[in-house]
């Protein structure tokens, strides 16, 4: 970890200097100029993509606005009191999961790649019928506010706590700075505000949305997010196959006639690069992506595990629709944005602004300007979104995971524990956009596989082995935990994505880009043969605490916030 | 251990542990998770590994008058069985396991 970090150093205190002093910014003027002034490939900019994102600001400010005022204690604050309903909590699933990367994204793989690209559809949508068929309703009827909180009913509150949040908190900042680098490139290009700029005005919508209006206000601000994700991607599929009298078959000709390897574009390639990859890629998307705490801690915003089956259902069934739509889009690029020279850039022949811009191009051949507008809005929403849900997920960690339960050893008041979770928002804001100036221009494709690799290597064994067996031990959890968590970082660092390219050494010490098989069996293993070893009273006490742990997760008889009837 | 303050709650649980309809529960409940699982897993490592090993499988075009590929038509086909399984869940629990969960849970209460 601290090389990960190490390694931005130089720019992140440079970054942070300049955000204190100002003294990049001496002449307000000139850099306010500077801020609006338009990029010179940014002349094609419209006002109705203006527009339509202040409307979007102005409608989640006031979400925030009347969230805050029903913010009134941690569980409002943490679960937004447990009153969210199924179908509600399955649209605000669908915006916690649907990161830029699943519109930008795999349109831009699918546009580069063809079938390739499909792969990032088709794989990870896995993770959503695992979580229902063995996590979802367990969760709900053991949880309380976090992870952690089912972790520690049957061990030991700070070995666990500290393990649990030290991870959370590692997932969420890799996960944030992902985000935030995109969101800035993104946001540049759509409305022309320097990269800097768009930092630190995302940073500061998230803070204001988290601080004040806790889960209530981020819950609705996902809602409305995969609302207009969903009809924006709609309306491009529409649009997509009207052209193609509705025929799949016209739109995969017309892509194959368009894209330089023809035929190939159907087919898979090489981007996924040999069978051990493959399998630990798919291992980490899958039981990583059934793991992942900010989408986790939204079983507990349901009043009991009906509601949280129907969550699950709800979110498959709209994520699931949304990766049908992208085996459109990605092929309606491909067909109308490829060799259109609206798109592409004078000199250098290619897709202006990236491939990450494919989605946003095809908007504007389909449906010119009030669509382009429409789908620049919605990126920007799905992006502040996803870094709200991000930004709750790891204030509970800090205030109620650290803080509460570990420096406060479980004394602190509720007003005292809403502080802190506030400091903690406005620091992962301000975390955030330090990062996000800090790595602009990095390759931070590594980014995206270590928080993957952190849910799938210490979550789910965590999970999965304290719900469903009986022989865990505190010592086990916390051996094979550390042990999973160090071992995939290390592989990570030593693999080819950064000890080869970011690095610059020769040859990678560890061979392969995704370590989560083999770091998956570390913690899987450690955690089971450290638990049969441990013969302590300790462990005697927790493996007789099983029984009614696992009556309370089949029934829901004891959960916190559950209506008695 | 568990963070219920209420004492009576540990009488319920010893009440539902000893329940012999709650284990049968359990299992029924089990039984269809792992099966439905199992299905998915089996369903998505097939076409992981067709990717990594033969991905010549996939490069044919479904019929003679369309370049859909096996590939495609396989990965719709897979999200689609992923959201039915899902639904085959929901409503068996709907319809049966939160029912028989009540009952349960009643009789415990009225009676530890």
């Amino acid at each position: 970890m601290t090389k990960l970090v190490g390694s931005g150093m130089p720019r992140l205190v440079g970054a942070a200097l300049m955000l204190s002093t100002g003294a990049a910014y001496a002449d307000i003027g000139t850099s306010i100029h500077k801020m609006f002034s338009l990029p010179e490939d940014m002349s094609h900019l419209k006002p109705t993509a203006v527009v339509m994102f202040c409307v979007f600001v102005l409608i989640s400010l006031s979400i925030t606005w009347w969230a805050a005022k029903r913010t009134k204690s941690t569980a409002d604050f943490f679960t937004a009191g447990g009153n969210i309903g199924g179908f509600q909590n399955g649209l605000a699933i669908t915006g916690d999961w649907c990161s830029s990367a699943a519109l930008m994204g795999i349109a831009a793989l699918l546009y580069s790649y063809g079938f390739d690209g499909l792969i990032y559809s088709v794989v990870p949508f896995g993770a959503w019928p695992l979580m229902m068929f063995l996590l979802a309703e367990r969760l709900r009827n053991l949880g309380k506010y976090t992870v952690a909180d089912i972790v520690s009913l049957r061990f030991a509150r700070v070995p666990i706590r500290t393990l649990i949040a030290s991870s959370s908190l590692a997932f969420v900042v890799g996960y944030l700075i992902v985000q935030m680098v995109g969101a800035g490139t993104l946001i540049s290009n759509l409305f022309g505000l320097n990269y800097e700029m768009a930092q630190v005005m995302i940073g500061g919508l998230i803070v204001i949305y988290v601080a004040f209006g806790g889960m209530i206000a981020t819950t609705y601000v996902q809602i409305v997010k995969a609302v207009l994700l969903l009809s924006g991607a709609t309306f491009i599929v529409v649009a997509v196959m009207m052209r193609f009298g509705f025929s799949l078959h016209g739109l995969y000709q017309a892509a194959i006639d368009n894209h330089p390897t023809k035929e190939a574009v159907m087919q898979p390639g090489g981007l996924l690069p040999d069978p051990v990859n493959a399998i630990s890629c798919g291992l980490m998307l899958l039981l990583g992506g059934a793991a992942m705490p900010h989408v986790l801690m939204r079983f507990f915003t349901v009043p009991n595990a009906k509601e949280a089956r129907l969550s699950v259902a709800w979110a498959a069934s709209l994520i699931g629709y949304f990766y049908l739509l992208t085996f459109v889009i990605g092929y309606g690029a491909i067909a109308f944005v490829m060799k259109n020279p609206e798109f592409m850039d004078t000199q250098t022949g290619l897709i202006r602004g990236g491939a990450n811009m494919a989605a946003i191009h095809l908007a504007s051949a389909m449906g010119g300007d009030l669509l382009l507008g429409f789908i620049s809005a919605v990126a920007f929403a799905t992006i502040v979104a996803v870094v709200a849900g991000l930004t709750i997920a790891g204030a509970s960690a800090i205030s109620h995971d650290l803080y509460a339960n570990i420096f406060r050893h479980g004394k602190a008041t509720d007003a005292e524990v809403m502080r802190m979770s506030r400091i903690a928002a406005l620091s992962l804001g301000v975390l955030g956009m330090v990062l996000g100036i800090a790595f602009k221009d990095q390759n931070i494709a590594y980014l995206i596989v270590l928080p993957f690799t952190i849910s799938s290597t210490v979550f789910f064994p965590v999970l999965f082995l304290s719900m469903y067996w009986r022989r865990l031990t505190t010592t086990g959890v916390v051996a094979g935990g550390w042990l999973g968590l160090a071992s995939g970082v290390i592989m990570l660092i030593l693999g080819p994505t950064i000890w080869k390219d970011i690095l610059g050494h020769a040859a990678p010490l560890f061979p392969y880009k995704y370590p989560a098989l083999f770091s998956i069996a570390i913690s899987f293993g450690t955690m089971i043969i450290v638990s049969l070893l441990d013969k302590s009273d300790r462990a005697k006490e927790e493996i007789a605490a099983f029984a009614d742990q696992y009556v309370r997760s089949q029934t829901g008889l004891g959960a916190e916030g559950a209506v008695q009837h | 251990m568990l963070s219920s303050t209420d004492a009576s709650m540990e009488n319920w649980y010893r009440a539902i542990d000893a329940d012999p309809r709650f284990h049968a529960l359990a299992r029924q409940r089990s039984r269809l998770g792992w099966g439905l699982g199992g299905a998915v897993l089996v369903a998505y490592y097939s076409f992981i590994l067709i990717i990594a090993f033969k991905p010549a499988w996939l490069v044919r075009p479904l019929g003679p008058t369309t370049v859909v590929t096996v590939g495609i038509a396989a990965g719709l086909a897979i999200i689609a069985l992923c959201v039915a399984l899902t639904g085959v869940y929901i409503w068996q629990a709907n319809r049966d396991f939160d029912r028989k969960n009540r009952e349960i849970v009643d009789d415990a209460r009225r009676n530890a």
